[in-house]
């Protein structure tokens, strides 16, 4: 029988070769997951689901984010609109697409994430409201899930 | 003038210092494991609404009249019945009851110049109904995912919704 030649005796040093193999895995995992971009989202709105909502291919032009909370606010840069004053807003909006060069109102795409509890009503406003200003183009944002119930 | 005298040691064990190594490693893995969120990920439906022109002129006559979704709502904004055209759909599963028959209606002709491209659905719903509805009743009539789960087959694409009806 082999016994073991090491004696106890010895400074037992630890091979740091396989931890720091994970360590650097789990931040480079960490590093590629990690999403930096300050993508317009609010934690006030839960957004409906969907199985058909997949991600765009291709960045909309000009898009404008409104998010419409289940109070029927509209958060729109930061800010807490009521729906009634949203038409300034996008007035104003309009006018600076306008006098950009080869960006037109008609092509800018508003992307209304509205909470799931949201009334349909006031979703509609705000898309008559756009229209109104001369939006066209809108994407209903929704979660990419299978809807329960 | 300075001469490099490394030579001279080069053959001697240079230890490596782990200590501070793993030191930034573990710094950096607790940052990128705090500021790591999980979201999950969105998509939309796209919809192109001008605002109706009252100058548009005679509709096309080839174009069908859209079919007419009715979602009526509870007080509280759940959903109480669905009614496609002039026939109300299963209680249970409304969603589905709509999915099949726009599926009978366009068939699995899709493409250009097809039923499915002609067609047009309205929906007609409640003030108060919870959005979530509206986005399951997008979602019944523009398409399904094929049986390989990845690719979604489009149904109808045109829709609109009926101007809201704000309580009095």
């Amino acid at each position: 029988m082999r016994l073991k030649k090491k004696s106890g005796a010895g400074f037992a040093e630890g091979d740091m070769t396989p931890m720091i193999d994970m360590t650097f895995q789990l931040i480079a995992f960490f590093m590629v997951l990690v999403n930096f971009t300050e993508a317009e989202q609010n934690e006030r709105i839960r957004l409906p689901s969907s199985e058909l909502a997949k991600p765009p291919d291709a960045p909309f032009e000009a898009p404008l984010t409104l998010q419409v909370t289940s109070t029927g606010t509209v958060i729109f840069g930061g800010q807490d609109i009521p729906v009634s004053g949203l038409k300034m807003t996008l007035l104003r909006e309009a006018q600076l697409l306008k006098a950009t060069p080869d960006r037109s109102v008609a092509d800018a795409t508003i992307i209304i994430r509205a909470d799931q509890t949201t009334k349909t009503g006031i979703v509609q406003e705000v898309i008559q409201a756009c229209q109104e200003t001369g939006f066209e183009r809108f994407a209903l944002r929704a979660k990419q899930q299978e809807r329960s119930t | 003038m300075k001469v490099r005298n490394t030579s001279r040691h080069a053959d001697e064990n240079v230890e490596l210092q782990m200590t501070p190594m793993i030191d930034i490693v573990f710094q950096l893995l607790i940052f990128f494991i705090m500021t790591f969120k999980i979201v999950s990920p969105e998509g939309d439906f796209n919809i192109r609404m001008p605002l109706a022109a009252p100058s548009e002129g005679i509709p096309d006559p080839m174009q069908l009249p859209p079919i007419k979704v009715r979602m009526v709502a509870n007080a509280d904004g759940s959903l109480r019945g669905v009614q496609m055209g002039t026939r109300t759909l299963s209680k249970a599963n409304p969603f589905d009851d709509l999915h099949i028959q726009i599926r009978e209606i366009v068939g699995d002709d899709t493409g250009p110049g097809s039923i499915a491209e002609s067609t047009e659905v309205e929906l007609d719903c409640d003030y108060n109904l919870d959005f979530e509805y509206v986005i399951a009743a997008i979602t019944a009539v523009s398409g399904y995912v094929a049986d390989d789960g990845m690719s979604v087959i489009k149904l109808v694409e045109k829709i609109k919704f009926s101007p809201p009806k704000v309580p009095k």
